[in-house]
């Protein structure tokens, strides 16, 4: 089992081989679909961005509301084939590692290659178990999406396997 | 003449909306640990393990399961000899709204599906009646997500195309869906009636018993067949490939025009989120 502390450099990014279970520790970024629909404005408008993209991990979720004591809630992947759209453009912009859930389009694919990026899922409706991995939770953007808002996670081993490898080597070819 | 008290009825719907959420079906549990058993990858493995011990973690600190605690779905049977001096739609939307505020539920409603403004108490719920003899008010509750929901198709087919034609609709359903849906999943499937009865077989096939069988001869062996193909398909816990696609297929079927042949997949994750509660009626 590989541990990975984030931001994670070039060199390690590049040497994620698909099946490959990993460990992340430090920061991680959640964004679903009206938070990068937001990003992508941000781009075009060429507007500061709530975080910067170099290095960076983007969480797909959604989490439930935090109980008194808790850093957040439930917190397991959303599907990511719904981001694709938006992922090609952010890919482009920097952003190089996703976690979600579940297969994505071949277009997806195509600029994943070219941008050398890694797309990572972890086990979806295991929100619960998940959430113990979470040590703190910070709102930094678009508060009025609620639990679509930008937060920064500071998570300590939360488990992910490797999907989709920077040459495009796919997890769900060998399935489906 | 027999009344049940809204107060008590709101207390009711509140209390199925936190506790389907929170604590997953021991059915489903004991289904996904005999997968477990029959699973030769260690990734399939690991996938049916987390599932169980997040169902653990979910139960013993009493929070949601799954972060999408899906959209409010209710069947009700009503008994004839009940009056409901209130309304009763009201009453489910209340204690809907109630348990997903103090269960710290996620609010995942938008109350226009283009100009998407979330509702921020997820009401409306989907409410679903059907009248019964009796004193009794039974509630069902499934709380749907969209990940499974958003897979699930249905389509018309014609008379000619057959049994073939509705197992080939299945699989090509459930293959496209892939590992988007959370598998292992639970299939309902609906057969005949018409376009919007279809989809409502389909949904109610999801709400029976998970060890039981249909009624009729043919939806049973196709719930048996369906089941046998699918998982032949090797998709697998998360579609990481494995033995463990589907946990049970449901088959509900009704008659239907001598032209037609409805067909729809609905299709539920492993987080199979029900509640099941009959209320009594009293004296008015």
């Amino acid at each position: 089992m590989r541990h990975l502390q984030t931001p994670i450099d070039e060199a390690t990014r590049l040497a994620l081989r698909v099946g490959e279970e990993v460990m992340l520790s430090g920061i991680i970024y959640t964004a679903r679909d009206q938070a990068h629909k937001r990003l992508v404005e941000s781009l075009n408008k060429q507007e500061p961005l709530p975080f910067q993209f170099a290095g960076q991990v983007v969480y797909y979720t959604g989490p439930t509301p935090a109980k008194l004591g808790h850093p957040i809630g439930s917190c397991g992947p959303t599907s990511s084939y719904r981001i694709d759209p938006y992922s090609i453009i952010l890919m482009n912009a920097g952003l190089k590692i996703m976690i979600g859930k579940g297969n994505r389009s071949e277009e997806f694919r195509r600029s994943l290659i070219q941008t050398k990026s890694v797309y990572l899922v972890a086990v979806g409706g295991i929100g619960a178990l998940l959430s113990k991995t979470v040590k703190t939770a910070k709102l930094i953007a678009y508060p009025d999406l609620q639990s679509e808002a930008v937060v920064e996670l500071e998570v300590e081993n939360f488990p992910v396997i490797v999907a989709t490898d920077s040459v495009g080597n796919d997890l769900f070819d060998r399935s489906n | 003449m027999k009344t049940i008290n809204r107060d008590s009825l709101i207390q009711t719907v509140r209390n199925m909306v936190i506790q389907a959420a929170t604590i997953l079906n021991p059915l489903v549990i004991q289904k996904l640990k005999d997968a477990e058993k029959q699973e030769t990858s260690s990734l399939a493995k690991n996938v049916l393990k987390s599932i169980c011990d997040n169902a653990a973690i979910a139960k013993n600190d009493n929070i949601p399961m799954c972060q999408d605690t899906g959209v409010a779905v209710f069947f009700l049977h009503i008994g004839n000899e009940l009056f409901f001096p209130y309304s009763l739609y009201e009453a489910i939307q209340e204690g809907t709204r109630q348990g997903y505020l103090d269960g710290y539920l996620r609010k995942s409603v938008v109350a226009h599906p283009l100009e998407r403004i979330n509702t921020k108490d997820n009401t409306p719920a989907i409410i679903h009646t059907e009248l019964a003899m009796g004193d009794t008010l039974d509630i069902c509750f499934a709380a749907k997500g969209a990940g499974s929901e958003n897979m699930s198709r249905l389509t018309m087919l014609t008379p000619a195309d057959g049994e073939k034609g509705v197992k080939d609709f299945v699989l090509e359903t459930i293959r496209l869906a892939g590992g988007k849906p959370c598998p292992p999943i639970i299939v309902g499937i609906g057969i005949g009636g018409n376009f919007e009865k279809c989809a409502y077989l389909a949904k109610t096939a999801l709400m029976r018993p998970l060890d039981d069988e249909a009624a009729n001869p043919i939806d049973r062996r196709l719930e048996n067949e369906l089941l046998e193909a699918i998982n032949a398909l090797g998709i697998g816990p998360m579609a990481f490939g494995g033995k463990t696609t589907c946990l049970q297929v449901k088959v509900n079927s009704y008659p239907c025009h001598i032209a037609s042949l409805p067909v729809a997949v609905n299709i539920q994750c492993h987080a199979a989120r029900e509640t099941h509660v009959i209320l009594k009626g009293e004296d008015l």
